[in-house]
């Protein structure tokens, strides 16, 4: 049986081919796919984006987070109001966004780890911690409150590439937050093979007998949540300057958090390509749907009256839900074991 | 008692648990290079003591020495630092590692950085004879390997005093002294200082070189092996427990 | 302020405080004895929401009649769900488990969404705008008669536990999971009565709280989260707890909306969650874990 921290062993030759394949079709998408397919895209590596680094906190470190969506949103309106406010660009604005969300991270890391908060009722901290910023946010007018935080777009912006304003084409967010996204992945991947990776599945596995072989549990708990909520900040600022409006019921919604969880629980939780891998079922699968529920209104196979808007949400949980009850590791660990993509042997 | 200072020295230590006295005034010494036994009934106190000393919780009084340093209330993790290695009776193996991956955690303590804690990890494994099982996961290995797995964690933190707790349980007898074995010559060798609690006599007799008597949370006998057998309390305390 | 504007901001809050410890004693119910911790609670509650509705809709039924069927029907939810569902998952650590019932709860609100669309519905009964008043206390009839309603249903579950045998049976299974397996109780239909009581709870709160607000699929996270602030704030697991912390946030909310503002009054439940969970993890009335 492969488990999800042999996903770090080299791959085979076959893996090797298929990804090598899998990349250069996704670098070369943007000439074939239209501005949809580009759109999905986006959505499909933002998500792996945010569920890596949800991940990072579960899957590696063992903590449950439901308030990943507190960390995205205080990425987003830090860098955003920075660069309305005062003009900085995103490309520095980044750097107070991610120490926002740290901090944000910290804070709340430290009074659940402190005060011995674990399992179910940490999650339910992260809750109670992403809940509260939306109802504060809800109420601070000078960042638009209820009615919204908007970033001003000519149509000029939406040509050519400007990396320092995150203003351009389409094609231009796709490769970044592709960049992004593959960049988390690397990060995850090293530190895995690092210290804090071997510390943090000890304190996963059982805290007590990492506490006795030495390891520092409250530290690395802190770390966990510190780099999980620094990339989840990253992820906010893309999202900002991608959709160039904020609304706090939308960013903080519970919803956004949960959907972070989503793809890594399809792809794998604890795997490295679990929630790349999620995210490009689910995602597209999503799509999907909802075209098919387009043609067939288009066709009147269905009354075009109907409201189907929660049905790709309906599909997207009804998948997580048969995961958890017959492939509770993911799919990812499945597909590597059926495709021999992974390198057999005990090193890693 | 050999000559040498103690290096671990436990004085006067008490602990209750919601009005439940689980140790009474315990003073206990472990000298330098020795390898001691604690032994006693079930629910005599030995685990509570073991975990008095590894900092899972503090006593409500009495102090834990190594060395030259008060330890006593510290944190697990500090207290391994100072040179403390325990096992757990209930083994606690990181079930979604592998072997190899279970001992490399205990050896980054020490260790530069994760190759060399992997090699030194490698190293223990061997010692503990579960070099063939070094890519398993910890989940699949038999009791037996998982008690070995315990040892060869704790073994590598490279501790100046290892703290065993029933790590023969479950092992046939020829595999009890391989481990018998096993552990007399890293005392020999390194000079490491053992402290056991062990319910096969078997074992207790032929490492440990004094032994304390553990009964309802008091020390009720210490000494020399042959000595300990024939004190009559504990004969009295084992017989009224239907054991041994 | 005067003191009336605070009796009547009080009174209130108590009355629909009781029927917010209904639905957390749901949540409480199933965590008390499955150990599972129901992140669908809110989700499953509005489900008896719209079931009431329907009621009303349909045969013109008052909520407060639909009780009974809308604790019914959510029974046979709750019952299902855990023989058929959860009770597959109890061998997966806990985090799964509560993943598992988040996308339930996603299901649920996605499947109410696509029948009943997002806009607020509610019902109109002809007792609706009735009050009658205790010097200057004004009590509304429909927030009298939720109360008193809520407090009847708990009633008769408290006495459930209490007196009935299959009551016993589940709390022996509560106590010690092992040992009601050896005197041969059948565990697994006990915890599948367990989560439809819970459930039925649930049904019973939200044909009755639809007495004083209208519905909409997006209330029930809302409802979820509260439930769980009402929860922890009285102890997990703690069935008198539930009520009194619920009584508690009624009260609480109403005096925040009164002081403050009328949106800012889910921040001060949560902020007491967040102070709860720091000070005293098991809860006000919980017992201490360890």
């Amino acid at each position: 049986m492969i488990r999800p921290g042999d996903l770090v062993r080299p791959l085979s030759p076959a893996g090797v081919w298929l990804g090598a394949l899998v990349l250069l079709v996704l670098l070369l998408l943007p000439y074939w796919g239209g501005s949809y397919v580009m759109t999905v895209a986006t959505t499909v590596f933002y998500l792996a984006l945010v569920g890596q680094s949800w991940n990072l906190m579960l899957g590696f470190a063992g903590l449950l987070s439901i308030g990943h969506a507190l960390f995205v949103g205080i990425g987003a309106y830090t860098s955003a109001y920075l660069f309305t406010a005062i003009g900085l660009p995103p490309v520095i604005g980044v750097l107070p966004a991610i120490a926002l969300a740290v901090l944000m991270g910290l804070l709340m890391g430290y009074l659940g780890f402190r005060f011995a908060i674990g399992g179910v009722y940490f999650a339910l901290l992260t809750i109670a911690f992403a809940e509260l910023v939306r109802i504060v946010i809800d109420h601070v007018s000078w960042l638009g409150a209820t009615e919204g935080f908007f970033l001003q777009v000519s149509e000029a912006d939406r040509h050519g590439i400007d990396l320092v304003n995150l203003r351009g084409a389409p094609e231009m967010y796709y490769y970044l937050i592709m960049a992004l996204a593959l960049g988390a992945l690397v990060l995850c991947r090293y530190l895995l093979r690092s210290r804090l990776g071997y510390y943090w599945q000890a304190i996963r596995d059982d805290e007590s007998a990492a506490e006795a072989l030495g390891v520092d549990v409250l530290r690395y708990k802190m770390y966990a949540v510190a780099i999980s909520s620094g990339m989840a900040g990253v992820a906010g600022v893309f999202y900002a300057f991608y959709q160039n409006s904020l609304f706090p019921e939308i960013v903080f919604n519970i919803e956004r958090s949960i959907e972070a969880t989503l793809g890594s629980i399809v792809g794998g939780v604890g795997t490295l390509f679990g929630p790349i891998f999620g995210t490009f079922i689910l995602t597209p699968l999503g799509e999907i749907v909802t075209e098919a529920i387009d043609l067939l209104k288009h066709w009147h196979v269905i009354d075009p009256e109907t409201k189907l808007d929660g049905l790709k949400l309906l599909v997207w949980s009804f998948i997580v839900v048969l995961i958890v009850l017959f492939k509770p590791n993911g799919l990812w660990p499945w597909v590597c074991e059926k495709l021999r993509l992974i390198r057999p042997g005990e090193e890693r | 008692m050999t000559g040498a200072a103690p290096l671990l020295r436990i004085a006067g230590v008490s602990k209750s648990f919601r009005g439940l006295r689980a140790l009474n005034d315990v003073s206990f010494d472990v000298a330098e290079r020795e390898i001691a036994a604690l032994i006693g009934p079930n629910g005599a106190g030995k685990t509570t003591l073991f975990n008095v000393i590894a900092g899972v919780f503090p006593p409500d009084s009495g102090t834990v020495r190594l060395g030259d340093a008060d330890i006593t209330g510290r944190r697990p993790d500090r207290i391994c630092h100072a040179g403390i290695g325990r096992t757990f009776q209930l083994v606690k193996p990181f079930a979604q590692m592998t072997v190899l991956e279970n001992v490399t955690v205990a050896a980054l303590h020490g260790a530069r950085g994760v190759a060399e804690a992997r090699a030194s990890a490698r190293f223990f494994l061997e010692l503990l004879e579960l070099d063939t099982r070094a890519g398993q996961h910890a989940a699949n290995l038999t009791l037996p390997d998982r008690k070995r797995l315990e040892v060869a964690r704790a073994l590598a933190t490279g501790p100046r005093l290892l703290l065993l707790d029933e790590v023969m349980a479950g092992l046939r007898p020829s595999e009890t002294d391989r481990m018998v074995a096993t552990l007399r010559r890293l005392r020999d060798d390194t000079g490491l200082t053992i402290l056991l609690i062990e319910h096969v006599m078997r074992a207790v007799m032929a490492l440990s070189e004094r032994i304390a008597v553990l009964h309802h949370g008091e020390k009720i006998s210490e000494g020399t092996p042959d000595r300990i057998v024939r004190d009559p309390a504990v004969l009295e305390c084992y017989l009224g427990d239907h054991e041994l | 302020m005067d003191f009336w504007t605070l009796a009547n901001a009080v009174t209130s809050g108590l009355l629909i405080g009781l029927v917010y410890g209904l639905s957390a004693l749901g949540l409480s119910v199933i965590f008390g004895v499955i150990r599972i911790v129901n992140f669908a609670h809110g989700e499953i509650m509005v489900m008896g929401m719209f079931f009431a509705l329907l009621m009303f809709r349909w045969l013109g039924l008052d909520p407060l009649l639909s009780v009974p069927l809308a604790a019914a029907l959510l029974f046979a939810f709750g019952y299902v769900l855990q023989l058929f569902v959860v009770s597959r998952v109890s061998h997966l650590p806990e985090h799964m488990q509560f993943l598992l019932l988040a996308a339930i709860a996603i299901m649920i609100v996605s499947a109410l969404l696509m029948i009943f669309g997002p806009d607020a519905q509610g019902v109109q009964v002809g007792y609706a705008w009735d009050s009658f008043a205790v010097g200057e206390l004004l009590i509304d009839y429909p927030k009298m008669f939720a109360a008193i309603a809520s407090v009847i249903v708990a009633a008769l579950l408290l006495a459930f536990f209490k007196y009935t045998m299959t009551g016993k049976a589940i709390r022996a299974c509560a106590d010690n999971r092992t040992g009601a397996q050896v005197v041969g109780l059948n565990v697994g239909r006990l915890y599948a009565l367990t989560f439809g009581v819970g459930a039925a709870c649930l049904g019973a709160a939200g044909a009755i709280i639809l007495l004083l607000f209208e519905v909409h699929p997006y209330l029930a996270p809302g409802y979820t989260l509260l439930a769980f602030v009402i929860v922890i704030i009285g102890g997990l697991g703690s069935l008198f707890g539930a009520l009194v912390a619920g009584i508690l946030i009624g009260v609480s909310e109403a005096l925040a909306a009164l002081l403050f503002q009328p949106s800012m009054k889910s921040a001060f439940s949560f902020a007491l969650l967040i102070f709860v969970l720091l000070l005293r993890p098991q809860g006000l009335l919980g017992k201490a874990i360890r």
